[in-house]
């Protein structure tokens, strides 16, 4: 309350004396006879010399920014496509730096030098094509060089990646990764969204899967927070239930989307083809850290369960959105390790990152995902630890609650609510 | 020796010729049809709008500077809900970025500048006496006005304002579960949005017909001021482009009311499966860039359009170039609208239209230079008059280059891929779009008050303006490149994350947040001198004389008391180009568009 209260007391005070000062001035003003519009030499030269003055400290401002913190976020690219676009980032930096300074410097020396003198007319110059010619063609120039040497590079990172490459996918969600390695086969399992449970964040499709979302569908989940359409039925069809209307309608539409949801799954689990089980069983599902080999080509997929997120890794110069319902991509090879990184930086603690860079809601700041790139050596310590998605699946799988009552049959998809 | 000068060109005529009947309060100060009453009014509701927007900024800047400290300022405007212990919430974080970049670019920037000097200079630089429509004319500002009400009252609903950045992407956007803005803050947020374009495209239609069918006699196209040339090309560029923002808007709302699905698929939000499927997220960007792409150059233009009047005005020359300078902001327009998708390198959208995309953006660097070059052209031995306008619009050429630049490496699609979201874009944007725009609405101001107001601004504190905020400006906005180079996301309610994986960038993005905040601070206040002097000048300032800047363009032909149809008698007729400073030959430095050619003389542009 103090705070508030001083705060306008000193604005008000503060009005009142620009008030005064002002009325100072306009006395003066008129006891010299000046009107507003006159621009008196001494104003003109005194905010001439500021320009200039103004123009030096923004040099100096900028060459000390670049000494002190240029590189230091930033470190050496950590990949081979990181580097080439390193390399073309300091060219057209130097570029622009170059014309930073050309133009400023003519804008604020003219600012100074050409202001008006008693006795100097300016110089009409309404125009001249030679001139003009010239900085359209030069920029032209420079700007052909830019483009062809910046589209050479784009399209060498956006390029397919060999059939070698190592797949990983990227799993995006509000507000964590996780990481899905290929396993031995080097091959992704398929998957659908609506095969998401507790147990198959992932929604990849095996058999088991499928009938373990069915189930999930049709009874939900064991602590009764996601209700089955069993329950809803069940709930709905209950004369000794009374629920306000909004209730009823949330319900009712709920068990609808079930039922239709339901049916698809039907009809997927009908057309899956057993074989496609074992590219997703050896799949590896991690949460903790991305790990990578040094010196290895990657080829990353992305995908998103809620809203679009973006997979930035700001050391290893790679990143792509992350959208819901695509499926989107990126190549690279990471060609320094997290320790030699280390090293460079000086900083035991150093950590590559995947950071979430496309708004996603209130905890998007801390949506990020250590990344780690090993040894071949290190890397196959690594992963030997860990179980597949088989082994984790199978070994627990899915808590679907009991039907709610004996007699009920379970749920045809066709069945409705009564209403 | 000013003085003398311009009384001579003044028409001295006090006799009326129109019916001139006693208009009310309410068909002259509100209702009123008169361009100049909207152009005034436009710039009232712009300045609060900007005010306001300027003050969110400085709420998010603090949680960014000191993260988790606890701020008298952040709790006495956001309260216990909000500032829960004067420490800002993340979610309001978002909503606050979010408004403040939706105000500043439609609000201030689009309705602000545009609406404006649109407004008040079109008519009266091609002698007309009024808009073709007066009555839609004041439709656009009213529905203007109510759209501004709408979004400010979003900032007062309980679940908070939009929350999806001022370009909400669905499905952040569309989903209430995703982020508890995108409920009845979003719905605000678009039927605020709705709103607005409806009253920019009456507002656009309006000028482009007034430009193409009132000017008076001999003012051809070729005599226009670049002003006008601006405003025409800024008209056009919104009648083509927001539209389809409209649309985007339109199907959002379907998407998030009406169980469509054009932007959504495949999406579990809050434990709850959607059914939606087969629509594109990106479907929305294209939509939204093909508007938000023009509309950085409907902000723009007629930024650069009254810092080429100012320019050449102060520097007692013509404009250097002005075929050149009317050819370029035509390619910059053209071009506008074809380079929509550098906004959308890396959402996955096929690489190769990334390429096409890289050689469109790059080409308005062209254009953009020779104006640049025309304007250090225009200063070179002129004979600077260094008023507070001409201070603004050399500050305007000055952000147009160093912003201009960085674009160049965000154009670069490969270069792009490292920085892209990052800071860099912020600091990118706010200067070349931002610092340039906000700088040619100033001089706009600065110049053309006496012609809205009939009085003169102070130009000491003018002076003060002017330096403490091209030093905020560039204080802010330098350092911020240097945030962005190193990585740090934009959008992020606490940099202190980086702590965990990389120490020395936390050091530094810490230590420059805290400059940059300082200045932004520093800039906040410094506004207040503006804020001062307008209001000030409005009510206490000097009596403006007719031609004040001993300008050669026809507003300053007209009275300085406002009359309804601009002048006394006759619509005044046009001789010669706009800019025949120091011409050879003349006694003045300056000859009015209204004086015709002297015999053997030249028309030499």
């Amino acid at each position: 309350m103090s705070f508030k209260l001083i705060t306008l007391v000193v604005i008000v005070l503060g009005v009142v004396a620009l008030a005064q000062l002002v009325r100072v001035y306009e006395l003066s003003s008129k006891l010299r006879n000046r009107r507003e519009e006159d621009i008196t030499n001494r104003d003109n030269r005194l905010n001439g010399g500021l320009m200039v003055t103004f123009m030096i400290l923004l040099y100096l401002s900028f060459i000390y920014l670049v000494c002190e913190y240029g590189w230091t976020g930033r470190g050496d690219a950590a990949s081979v496509h990181g580097q080439s676009t390193d390399w073309l980032l300091n060219l057209n930096l130097i570029i622009i730096t170059i014309v930073f300074f050309l133009t400023n410097t003519l804008l604020f020396v003219f600012s100074y030098k050409y202001v008006r003198k008693p006795g100097v007319k300016a110089f009409f110059y309404p125009h001249n094509n030679k001139l003009e010619m010239i900085w359209t063609v030069v920029p032209a120039i420079v700007l052909a060089v830019i483009i062809i040497l910046g589209l050479k590079s784009w399209n060498e990172i956006t390029a397919d990646s060999g059939k070698e490459a190592i797949r990983i996918e990227l799993f995006s969600k509000q507000f964590d990764w996780t990481a899905r390695y290929s396993g031995e086969d080097n091959k992704l399992g398929y998957f659908d969204y609506k095969l998401t449970t507790q147990a198959n964040e992932l929604a990849l499709i095996t058999s088991e899967t499928l009938d373990s979302a069915i189930l999930y569908m049709e009874h939900g989940n064991t602590d009764g927070t996601v209700m089955g359409i069993d329950l809803l039925e069940e709930k709905l069809n209950n004369p000794k239930n009374i629920f306000i209307p909004e209730e009823r309608e949330k319900m009712e539409a709920d068990l609808d989307r079930k039922t239709r949801l339901l049916r698809l799954l039907y009809q997927m689990r009908s057309r899956h083809d057993k074989k496609r089980d074992a590219i997703a069983y050896n799949d590896i599902i991690q949460k903790d850290t991305l790990h990578l080999m040094v010196n290895k080509d990657y080829e990353l997929t992305f995908r998103a369960k809620d809203v679009i997120h973006s997979a930035y890794f700001p050391h290893l110069r790679a990143q792509m959105n992350t959208v819901p319902g695509l499926t989107t991509r990126l190549k690279m090879q990471p060609n320094v390790t997290t320790k030699e990184m280390r090293e460079r930086m000086n900083n035991p603690k150093f950590n590559y990152v995947l950071m979430c860079n496309k708004i996603c809601g209130g905890a998007h700041y801390k949506m990020k995902m250590i990344v780690v790139v090993d040894t071949p050596e290190q890397y196959k310590a690594w992963l030997k630890s860990k179980t597949t998605f088989k082994d984790e699946f199978l070994k627990k799988p899915e808590v679907v609650a009991a039907p709610t009552t004996e007699t009920m049959a379970p749920a045809d998809s066709t069945k409705v609510a009564v209403k | 020796m000013g003085a003398l000068a311009h009384e001579a060109h003044g028409h001295h005529g006090t006799h009326d010729h129109h019916d001139h009947h006693e208009e009310g309060f309410v068909s002259k100060y509100i209702f009123s049809q008169d361009h100049k009453m909207i152009g005034k009014q436009y710039l009232m509701t712009a300045t609060f709008m900007g005010v306001v927007a300027m003050l969110l900024s400085t709420l998010f800047r603090i949680q960014l500077a000191w993260p988790g400290e606890s701020s008298d300022f952040l709790s006495m405007f956001l309260g216990e809900t909000w500032a829960p212990g004067g420490v800002l919430k993340e979610n309001m974080y978002l909503g606050l970025v979010t408004i403040h970049g939706t105000i500043m670019v439609f609000f201030l920037l689009t309705g602000g500048l545009s609406g404006t000097f649109s407004n008040i200079l079109i008519p009266l630089q091609i002698g007309a006496r009024d808009m073709a429509s007066g009555f839609l004319n004041m439709l656009s500002y009213w529905m203007f006005f109510l759209s501004s009400t709408i979004m400010m009252i979003s900032l007062f609903v309980e679940t908070g304002p939009a929350m999806a950045g001022w370009t909400i992407y669905p499905p952040l956007s569309a989903l209430p579960q995703a982020v508890e803005g995108s409920g009845l803050g979003m719905t605000l947020w678009l039927t605020s949005m709705a709103i607005f374009i409806a009253s920019s495209l009456l507002g656009s239609l309006n000028y482009i017909v007034t430009v193409l069918n009132l000017r008076t006699k001999g003012m051809k196209m070729t005599r226009m001021p670049l002003t006008v040339w601006a405003f025409l090309i800024t008209a056009v560029l919104g009648v083509l482009s927001f539209p389809v923002l409209l649309s985007a808007a339109l199907l959002l709302l379907m998407d998030r009311g009406l169980g469509t699905s054009f932007y959504l698929s495949d999406i579990i939000v809050g434990g709850e499966m959607l059914e939606n499927h087969g629509g594109s997220p990106l479907l929305f960007q294209h939509l939204f860039w093909f508007l938000g792409h023009p509309e950085v150059y409907i902000v723009l233009l007629p930024a650069l359009g009254l810092s080429s009047e100012i320019i050449s005005t102060n520097s007692r020359k013509p404009i250097f170039g002005y075929r050149a300078m009317i050819g370029s902001m035509l390619a910059i327009g053209f071009l506008s609208f074809i380079v929509w998708a550098h906004h959308m390198f890396i959402t996955g959208m096929n690489p190769f239209l990334g390429s096409v995309f890289v050689f469109t953006t790059l080409l308005i660097a062209i254009p953009s230079a020779v104006k640049v070059f025309n304007y250090l052209t225009t200063l070179w031995r002129g004979s600077l008059v260094l008023t507070p306008a001409m201070l603004f619009a050399i500050g305007l050429v000055s952000t147009f280059i160093t912003g201009g630049v960085t674009g160049i490496i965000l154009a670069d699609a490969a270069l792009d891929i490292a920085i892209h979201d990052t800071m860099f874009v912020v600091a990118h944007f706010h200067v070349v779009m931002g610092l340039s725009a906000v700088f040619g609405m100033f001089a706009g101001v600065y110049h053309w008050f006496p012609k809205m107001y009939g009085r003169m601004l102070n130009t000491r504190l003018g002076y003060a303006h002017f330096w403490l905020t091209i030093v905020a400006g560039y204080g802010v906005f330098f350092p911020m490149h240097f945030v962005g180079i190193a990585g740090a996301p934009r959008r992020y309610y606490d940099y202190s994350v980086y702590n965990e994986f990389d120490s020395n960038a936390f050091e530094m993005i810490m230590d420059l947040n805290v400059v940059i905040t300082i200045f932004s601070i520093v800039g906040a206040i410094g506004q207040g001198l503006f804020l001062f002097n307008l209001f000030y000048s409005i009510y206490r300032g000097p009596k403006a004389v007719q031609n004040p800047w001993r300008s050669s363009t026809l507003e300053w032909t007209t009275p300085v008391e406002h009359m309804h149809g601009n002048w006394p008698g006759e619509l005044p007729e046009v001789h010669r180009w706009p800019y025949d400073y120091s011409k050879p030959g003349q006694e003045e430095d300056f000859v009015s568009q209204i004086v015709p050619l002297a015999e053997g003389e030249l028309e030499d542009h």
